[in-house]
């Protein structure tokens, strides 16, 4: 039996979630904390459409929630500085930085992710247009640019080729995939200007 | 991260009230989470601002005001801002990225830290986040530093670039604490490091910024923001410059400057503004004029530099702004 790297990278994630069950216990501690330490907040938010409801340390970042909490690995964790974005998801319908964004802040928001753009099997728009203009190499910071583009594809003042790397700047790629990048915002905002 | 209270007030008496010693308001975030990762800021009390009713962009008896929660992009993309202070529009829309804009509050913006690097290592001395400790930055690496206002404390620049076009435009915050409102002129806002690198402005303790007004000045419509820097995009200033002329008959009758990048504070120029008012509007006169803007500076090993960058920079914004390349 062959292990396709899908499967493999599946297998991975299931031992990094093992790792990753060690967060309530950091938490419960946090809660006893020191004095002046942090109890657990309760905070509801959708997720790609879907009701979730955290009881997490206020130190934790939307990124680290939807990774280690909620299985949503598609969102990358780059730098964690708000420098690379990687980890870019929507929030209210706009793009931010979900490694500075702490989840506590989140009540009554709607968060979508990289999982949640597509319509079933039918891909997105810009992810189709990634796929045909082959927008990536290694594919870490993918997830991040195409979150950004989907946004930037609805904007109707970001028109020239200039005024799309503008809108793109906040998100690095270090394999340097930038001229397909830009090729792929460009199919996806429909065709040659 | 240190462990911390959260709250998420919805009125600002609540907040005022939430507010103590060791405590921290926190907006978009993009400052305060990103240095209490790094355990530069450690409070040990979080309030959320977000749900509180600062926000707004109007028009109102000769001012335009901004409520302190109105996120950069949102600001920049106002059409009212884009009408009247375009150089309002143009420094946020030359900050950060898309993604931090979307974030990132005008109050906030305001409040951010400095970039330098050892401000940033808490594994560093700086006499700014931890008093006393000493300053690597004056004989260490300081080609990003500033050249202007600087002490044998600090030489860290500060990093807004949209808080230069509010102080070359005379804008004003309001600041509301437990006994009421009080309005400041933000060049007065910020404090010159001196001796006290870590009392970076004249916020009370618990106080808050609740809106930015910007007086309207007709003519600041032929106004630019002009940042130098290291990439095209998506980095901060080497070099700034707001400016806004009002120009008759190819003659200056006034004129706004301030800098960015080179002050240990957001630098009105006014040395520059005086050299220029009345005189006839072409390069030379701007070129005669920019060399007063470096009085005083105190360049160190590696940016000296930005003595002739800025000079250049006023020169060039100046040209932009009235229009006579």
């Amino acid at each position: 039996m062959t292990t396709s790297r899908r499967q493999f990278f599946g297998q991975a994630a299931a031992v990094s979630a093992g790792v990753a069950m060690a967060s309530p216990a950091v938490e419960a501690i946090a809660a006893a904390g020191p004095p002046g330490g942090a109890g657990l907040v309760e905070v509801a938010f959708k997720v790609n459409g879907e009701r979730r409801k955290l009881s997490i340390d206020p130190r934790v970042t939307l990124l680290d929630a939807l990774r280690e909490r909620l299985q949503l690995t598609g969102t990358k964790k780059g730098c964690d500085r708000g420098q690379c974005g990687a980890c870019t998801v929507h929030v209210d319908d706009r793009r931010v930085l979900s490694c500075l964004t702490l989840a506590a802040t989140l009540q009554g928001k709607e968060v979508t992710t990289i999982e949640g753009i597509a319509d079933g099997d039918e891909l997105h728009p810009v992810q189709r247009a990634f796929i045909d203009h082959d927008g990536f190499q290694c594919g870490f910071c993918t997830s991040g640019q195409i979150m950004s583009a989907v946004k930037i594809v609805e904007e109707p003042a970001v028109r020239t080729d200039d005024q799309i790397r503008e809108a793109m700047s906040g998100n690095i790629c270090r394999c340097g995939a930038y001229p397909n990048i830009l090729e792929a915002i460009k199919q996806a905002k429909g065709g040659e200007r | 991260m240190h462990a911390f209270d959260y709250a998420s007030p919805s009125s600002v008496a609540d907040a005022l009230k939430l507010a103590k010693p060791g405590s921290a308001f926190l907006a978009g975030g993009t400052t305060l989470v990103d240095l209490m990762k790094l355990d530069v800021m450690t409070p040990d009390r979080v309030i959320d601002v977000n749900g509180l009713p600062l926000k707004g962009i109007r028009l109102h008896t000769g001012a335009l005001h901004i409520g302190a929660l109105e996120r950069m992009g949102d600001v920049a993309a106002h059409p009212v801002v884009t009408a009247t202070h375009p150089m309002i529009s143009r420094a946020l829309l030359l900050s950060a990225s898309g993604q931090l804009r979307n974030m990132a509050s005008i109050g906030g913006n305001l409040m951010q830290r400095t970039r330098c690097d050892y401000f940033r290592d808490v594994t560093s001395a700086c006499n700014k986040r931890l008093p006393g400790s000493g300053c690597p930055a004056l004989t260490g690496i300081n080609r990003g530093h500033a050249i202007l206002g600087t002490s044998d404390s600090c030489a860290a620049t500060h990093a807004s670039d949209v808080a230069v076009a509010f102080v070359a435009l005379e804008a004003q915050v309001v600041l509301r604490n437990k006994d009421g409102d009080r309005t400041v002129p933000l060049e007065d806002f910020y404090r010159l490091p001196g001796s006290t690198p870590e009392r970076e402005n004249v916020l009370g303790p618990g106080e808050l910024i609740a809106e930015v007004v910007v007086p309207t000045l007709p003519w600041a419509r032929n106004s630019t923001y002009l940042k130098i820097r290291d990439r095209q995009s998506y980095e901060f200033a080497l070099t700034s410059v707001a400016a806004a002329v009002n120009l008759k008959r190819g003659v200056i009758q006034d004129v706004r400057l301030a800098a960015g990048g080179v002050g240990t504070k957001p630098w009105r120029l006014r040395q520059v503004e005086e050299a220029l008012k009345g005189s006839v509007a072409v390069e030379r006169t701007f070129a005669d004029a920019a060399e007063s803007a470096v009085d005083g500076a105190r360049p160190l090993a590696h940016n000296a530099f930005k003595t002739s960058l800025l000079k250049r920079t006023i020169v060039r914004a100046l040209l932009d702004a009235a229009g006579v390349r």
